[in-house]
């Protein structure tokens, strides 16, 4: 299973980002292989439509599982389409975090919020 | 010489500084005139000027309409979006509302997988009030961009033989730019307040960048300091006319009346204003 968290840093004891779409990095995790990577979310620096163009990214990345704080509309149309599962993640490290996603205690992100939408 | 078949733009690098109040003046004390509500987001002319016999009529644009059987999923049309408008998950995504309808996903399309469809955008609104031919814009809430229903109401006066007050969106972006650029004079409108002054120099900016004539209202004046006014000192701006802040104002402007019609003292002062609005787009 391939996992995809927005985070803050490219390094393993970075904080989940509080963003999705804008967020500074994405952790790329296989489970099965348990090899991990950092890619910079070149989707950070865009005007508008930051979500879509990151989700494109983790649709490009082959995930199957995002773990994301937070969702735009516009970025869950994506990777709902993608059939890719989005859990809500908490506030804290990466490590925190696949450790509460492996033990099953990260709900699916159901509530996904408006985005924030500018020209 | 005169005014008559020119066009003259009000804006203002922030909202509520008086650009309406400035137009409509204007336009009703011309009295023959076309007033362009280009603040497509919010136009609130409309509410002063009461136009009659409305005629709508829609603006649309054009949207990419993909044809899923020929589309291959190389996403070169994703990698072209500058907006970010277009996804590729097991198709090709199209966010219309994001979309800015530059046609360029067309062009890069390889497979002519991509045509187009209309999407409406808003409306424009024409009506008569009194003497002043009034072109109202307005956008549906949720989509990114007027620009096409700024062009609407620009071409329904291009060639007009009467005075044309454009009242423009506020600040200076896409919106802005389109509604003054074919303007013979813009009119730029201020607040005495430091936010004010940083507002009033965007548009400065955009003025001289399009290279346009311009001068200053300056708005809801008081006794002491204004930062706009430095400004114009130190940009060597001209300052047209200085409104003062004032109760009587801001009471009819309430209701909705307007200014010159219930004012002697307000008629006066405009009279002046566009007697030197006459003389500079003259010179």
């Amino acid at each position: 299973m391939i996992i995809a968290i927005p985070v803050e840093k490219d390094a393993k004891e970075s904080l989940v980002s509080e963003h999705f779409g804008r967020s500074n990095y994405f952790l790329i995790y296989n489970t099965e292989e348990q090899e991990y990577k950092f890619i910079e979310n070149s989707a950070a620096k865009s005007s508008g439509g930051a979500g879509i163009k990151a989700a494109q990214i983790v649709v490009d990345e082959n995930a199957e599982v995002l773990v994301s704080p937070q969702l735009g509309q516009n970025a869950a149309d994506v990777i709902n389409e993608a059939k890719i599962k989005i859990y809500k993640a908490q506030v804290g490290t990466i490590k925190e975090n696949l450790q509460a996603l492996e033990e099953e205690k990260l709900k699916l992100l159901s509530e996904v919020h408006e985005g924030y939408h500018g020209n | 010489m005169g005014i008559k078949g020119k066009k003259i733009a009000v804006l203002s690098g922030k909202g509520g500084t008086g650009k309406t109040l400035v137009s409509v003046n204007l336009a009703t004390l011309i009295s023959e005139a076309n007033y362009v509500d280009c603040d497509i987001e919010e136009p609130n002319g409309y509410l002063f000027l009461k136009p009659k016999n409305i005629k709508t009529e829609k603006v649309t644009r054009e949207v990419p309409l993909i044809n899923h059987d020929k589309c291959t999923g190389c996403k070169k049309c994703v990698e072209f979006c500058k907006f970010n408008a277009l996804a590729y998950t097991s198709k090709l995504i199209v966010f219309e509302n994001i979309c800015h309808s530059c046609g360029g996903c067309m062009l890069v399309c390889p497979e002519g997988a991509l045509s187009t469809k209309e999407r409406e955008i808003g409306r424009i609104e024409i009506g008569k009030s009194s003497g002043v031919n009034t072109y109202t814009g307005f956008l549906k809430i949720g989509e990114p961009s007027g620009t096409p229903i700024i062009e609407k109401l620009l071409d329904r006066v291009s060639t007009s033989p009467l005075t044309s007050i454009i009242d423009a969106p506020p600040g200076s972006a896409c919106t802005t730019m389109d509604s003054i650029k074919d303007a013979d004079y813009c009119i730029l409108v201020a607040e005495p307040t430091i936010f004010g002054a940083h507002n009033l120099e965007m548009v400065y900016d955009l003025v001289e960048l399009f290279e346009k004539p311009f001068g200053v209202v300056l708005n809801k004046t008081l006794d002491g300091e204004n930062p706009s006014k430095d400004l114009c000192v130190e940009k060597d701006m001209k300052i047209l006319l200085e409104i003062p802040f004032d109760e009587e104002l801001g009471r009819i402007n309430s209701k909705g009346h307007i200014l010159i019609n219930e004012s002697k003292k307000y008629k006066e002062m405009f009279g002046v204003l566009l007697n030197k609005i006459t003389k500079e787009v003259g010179r």
